[in-house]
């Protein structure tokens, strides 16, 4: 690793060098501090408070007796493991059938050489240049009544799982990855009486673990951070994510058990996040410098 | 062991007849298998992509001149839809309001990730610490953090004006005051989504060969002339592509003025495309909702072409 950045290490080794930069180094630890984890906390404390306490100005620092009720009270009322559920379901599924059928479209435009392949992928291309939000209003209206066979995927998982799939940039993704599997691998698997199916499976796949790791990701936060594309699918209080049953149930709660509400909900991507940091930062560092 | 590997192909081709290839007409019957398979693989995704991208794309556009009314059969009328919206006095704020929040977003969430990755980057320890920190409210989800930061902006029990009290400065409405209202959101917006622009940063940084500082300090340049003779030289293309992304990103900013301030007051944090959505489910006018997108698609759309042609070019470059 190299070590020279904009100061350089004799500077820093100097007294007054030193004395900057360990002034300079309290300061960010607290300003990141403050401004990162501070919300977190104040989050998570805040549901411990009594519901008076939580209005009470100025606000109290650490809350003067712990209530859990705060968070039991969000399980019942709020219909939490419902809705978690339902979060789960619709990312879950959006990751499996992103996962196989990027993969397998990928695969067939990276190695199988379709006819018209070229032209697939320019579509699939262009589909990044349109921005997703602004198409809102009219995939609604696809997804209310689907051409041809007439059916509504409203409050229907499908609704969420399928427009999921075409995701031009998690599939270009994989496309680029298995471009550079070289022939010879895949040679001699066919040589090995190996079929397409089998091929992609046991060759392709096992050597793609990193891409597909990361496309994971990508898939199961964009689903579960969503808002506005299930804020339209589901319209049934029941069926709804945890994010926008968050937003409907928000007026009509105490302050307490909405915030012990949020913080529950945050849980899963946040613990995700911490498992596996390394990868996440790793990919977001590594992907963007390159492009 | 490696004798009777490199052998085995030739025995089977000595035992098994190879079969003469039929006369005619076989090598078009493979093709063809091999593009069944091929589009057999390719099925799945492209009815998606069909349904759900290419579909609603064209519809859009076809929708924008029609009186569309679910259930009953499309009526073209021309443009009026576009009059309609253009004539709605919501219309300009709406504009006025995404384009003064891409702006400041532009002002805020770019100057700050920018400074704060020049420092982390000086710093020798806890780097991990500080990566992981910076990118967590990015994993929290974005409903959370607009209603964290509801609280926080709340008159009553607030932390923010609390923070001003006890720097004994003057209290602001923040969501509440319309004039205040729109720069609370991006301060949310920032604050949500700044780990993923520091980090890109903090990569970019990394890449500045040590050599360029070494020989501008050489040269007599202090901390600030390095940073603008070799930083922000080095790092102008990445600073170029996330400007574009986040002004593609932020001109579709929604949740945080939905949640937060239910795009009041006074339609102060009414946005394009929260007055798409207004039109389309409490007007019930899918006309003006998918005029008002195509406005929207085109602008962007301008933007993301300029985007991909600069990174297809990076990456030919490379």
């Amino acid at each position: 690793m190299s070590t020279r950045t904009l100061v350089s290490p004799l500077t820093l080794s100097r007294p007054r060098g030193k004395a900057a930069y360990w002034t300079v180094f309290t300061g960010v630890v607290l300003l990141f501090a403050l401004a990162f984890l501070f919300p977190v906390y104040w989050m998570v404390t805040g549901a411990m408070k009594s519901p008076d306490e939580a209005a009470r100005t100025p606000p109290s620092l650490v809350p003067q007796k712990w209530h859990l009720s705060g968070y039991t009270d969000a399980w019942d009322l709020m219909q939490l493991p419902a809705h978690l559920w339902n979060t789960v379901v619709q990312a879950t599924g959006a990751w499996l059938l992103q996962l196989v059928f990027c993969t397998a479209a990928a695969y067939a435009l990276s190695r199988l050489k379709p006819v018209f392949g070229k032209l697939v992928l320019g579509g699939i291309l262009a589909t990044l240049m349109v921005p997703a939000q602004a198409l809102v209003v009219p995939k609604y209206l696809t997804v209310a009544d689907l051409p041809l066979i007439h059916t509504s995927l409203l409050n229907d998982p499908l609704g969420i799982w399928l427009p999921a799939v075409a995701n031009a940039f998690n599939l270009y993704l994989l496309k680029r990855f298995f471009d550079q599997i070289p022939r010879d691998v895949l040679e001699a698997a066919e040589i090995d009486g190996a079929g397409r199916l089998r091929t992609l499976w046991s060759i392709v796949l096992p050597m793609s673990r990193p891409v597909l790791g990361v496309v994971s990701i990508f898939a199961l936060v964009a689903v579960w951070q969503d808002f506005l594309w299930p804020l339209m699918v589901f319209s049934d209080t029941d069926k709804q994510p945890i994010s926008v049953a968050l937003v409907q149930l928000s007026q009509n709660i105490q302050l307490t058990v909405l915030i012990a509400a949020m913080v529950i909900a945050s849980i899963p991507m946040v613990a995700m996040f911490l498992v596996f940091q390394r990868h996440i930062i790793a990919g977001i560092s590594a992907g963007s410098t390159k492009g | 062991m490696t004798k009777t590997a490199a052998r085995r192909p030739v025995e089977a081709i000595a035992v098994r007849p190879v079969p003469a290839p039929p006369p005619g007409g076989g090598l078009g019957r493979r093709r063809l298998a091999d593009q069944a398979h091929a589009y057999a693989f390719l099925l799945g995704g492209l009815l998606c992509f069909a349904l759900f991208s290419w579909y609603p794309a064209i519809r859009a556009v076809v929708i924008a001149f029609q009186k569309y009314t679910p259930g009953s059969p499309p009526e073209w009328v021309g443009t009026a839809n576009f009059t309609r919206v253009l004539h709605d006095p919501e219309f300009t704020a709406a504009w006025r309001n995404t384009l003064t929040f891409t702006l400041l977003a532009l002002l805020i969430g770019f100057a700050v990730p920018f400074v704060m990755a020049l420092v982390l980057n000086e710093l020798r320890h806890a780097k991990a610490f500080f990566r992981v920190v910076v990118y967590l409210p990015v994993m929290i989800p974005p409903v959370v953090s607009a209603l964290l930061w509801k609280w926080f902006y709340d008159p009553g029990a607030g932390l923010a004006n609390e923070a001003l009290r006890f720097l004994h400065l003057p209290t602001s409405n923040w969501s509440n005051g319309a004039d205040t209202a729109l720069v609370s959101l991006v301060i949310v917006a920032t604050w949500a989504n700044m780990g993923g622009t520091v980090l890109i940063y903090l990569a970019a940084l990394q890449g500045i060969p040590g050599e360029l500082y070494e020989a501008a300090e050489l040269d007599g340049a202090n901390i600030l002339q390095r940073i603008r003779h070799v930083t922000i030289p080095q790092t102008r293309f990445i600073v170029l592509m996330l400007m574009l992304l986040q002004i593609i990103a932020t001109m579709q900013v929604f949740t945080e003025p939905f949640v937060i301030t239910g795009g009041g007051p006074e339609n102060a944090t009414v946005t394009v495309l929260y007055l798409i959505y207004k039109y389309a489910f409490l007007y019930n006018d899918f006309g003006g909702a998918c005029a008002l997108s195509v406005m929207l698609l085109v602008l962007l759309g301008a933007f993301s072409a300029v985007y991909l042609r600069l990174t297809r070019s990076a990456e030919e470059d490379s």
